[in-house]
């Protein structure tokens, strides 16, 4: 089937994100253009992939795309199914397929699983949380939908680029963790730009009737940040690495509390 | 409760202390607790050897002010609760060998 796959592919593009090249191939070439675009900025060329995934497009089906997630390791191969599509890949060979109809939130499902599976493999996440720079250091705002995101990446001033307003990219480094710009928005609508800086704090956001950064206790922090870590295998040993990772980040990085107006006097704190 | 209770750490959570406090996550559905400075002193000791009174005594009711008939009520509804979720084993025998309980920070 490999062989076949290979055979017939004729477009590809490499879209690295989290510094991490994922190569998508297609027999039509429309659907990898429409791919160029919706991941503007992330896509690379001249670089060796950690992942390779063949594209059998489909015709659209009258699918249910929030209907339940199901990813699971199956015979060494993790399979994901939702309504839309349905994928699989070997961790060991990294390389897989996913059959969708020609549309960009089956494969964008697609990365937010695999990139949460690689990261979890070495203490990273993807969470649900805005995240930006400024001065050469990353500031990552998490909460539920309504806590703010949107509103406080919306606010930022010129000098701050912001890496996402829905869901951050965290790598692990050593000690150090890392925030990178991802492609996957909420209602802002606008991607994050294609860079990383060192984190420097983790703010659990609240919007209130003044600015304030209050300290947390460490429980809380954790459990903050669980609630807000994105994960979606059925496997009780890399769910258990996930939470042993969200505890150890929550030790290294401060986190606080922001309660904040909403108008752009809440920058002023975040320097 | 009258005989001698034995607890210890279930092997299919994982928990790490945060501060004063301790996480656990339930290996069997990933739910998550919190336990307090008192709670976590309790789940520490409990290694399947030790009495549940024991820890109370030695434990407990030498770092806080508390009755030790109040605070063994406390420390048996506490256990008997989370032994209810998965966390805890008890017994009125020692757990050990297969029983013995996973360690109390990873």
């Amino acid at each position: 089937m490999r062989e076949l796959t290979a055979t017939l592919a004729q477009a590809e593009i490499i879209i690295e994100i989290g510094g991490a090249p994922v190569r998508v191939r297609a027999t039509d070439t429309s659907f990898i253009e429409m791919l160029e675009r919706r991941y503007a900025g992330f896509v690379t060329s001249g670089k060796a992939a950690e992942f390779d995934f063949d594209v059998e497009l489909t015709e659209p089906v009258a699918a249910d795309a929030d209907a339940d997630l199901r990813v699971t390791l199956d015979s060494g191969r993790w399979r994901l199914e939702r309504g839309d599509f349905a994928a699989e890949f070997d961790p060991h060979s990294r390389s897989g397929r996913i059959r969708q109809s020609r549309n960009p939130f089956s494969i964008d499902a697609l990365f937010r699983i695999l990139h949460t599976l690689m990261l979890a493999q070495e203490g990273g996440f993807l969470l649900h949380a805005a995240s930006a720079i400024r001065n050469g250091k990353a500031f990552v705002f998490a909460g539920v939908s309504g806590a703010g995101k949107t509103t406080i990446a919306s606010l930022a001033p010129p000098d701050v680029t912001l890496l996402t307003d829905e869901i951050s990219y965290i790598r692990k480094d050593g000690n150090r963790y890392t925030a990178f710009g991802t492609p996957f928005t909420g209602e802002l609508g606008k991607s994050g730009e294609n860079v990383s800086a060192p984190i420097a704090a983790l703010y659990l956001l609240e919007k209130g009737r003044q600015n304030q950064i209050a300290p947390v206790t460490a429980a809380e922090a954790g459990r903050a940040f669980l609630s807000n870590v994105l994960f979606f295998a059925e496997d009780q040993e890399l769910v258990r690495s996930v939470f042993c990772s969200a505890c150890e980040f929550v030790g290294q990085v401060p986190v606080y509390r922001l309660t904040f107006l909403p108008d752009s006097s809440v920058w002023e704190m975040l320097t | 409760m009258s005989c001698r209770l034995y607890v210890a750490r279930s092997r299919s959570v994982a928990s790490r202390k945060l501060g004063e406090e301790t996480m656990i996550m339930s290996g069997l559905d990933s739910t998550l607790f919190t336990l307090d400075e008192v709670a976590t002193i309790i789940w520490e000791a409990a290694d399947g050897s030790t009495p549940l009174e024991e820890i109370v005594d030695s434990k407990i009711c030498t770092q806080f002010k508390v009755e030790r008939d109040e605070a063994l009520r406390d420390a048996e509804a506490l256990v008997e609760g989370l032994a209810g979720h998965g966390i805890l084993l008890l017994s009125s025998e020692r757990l050990t060998g297969s029983n013995s309980p996973r360690k109390a920070e990873e």
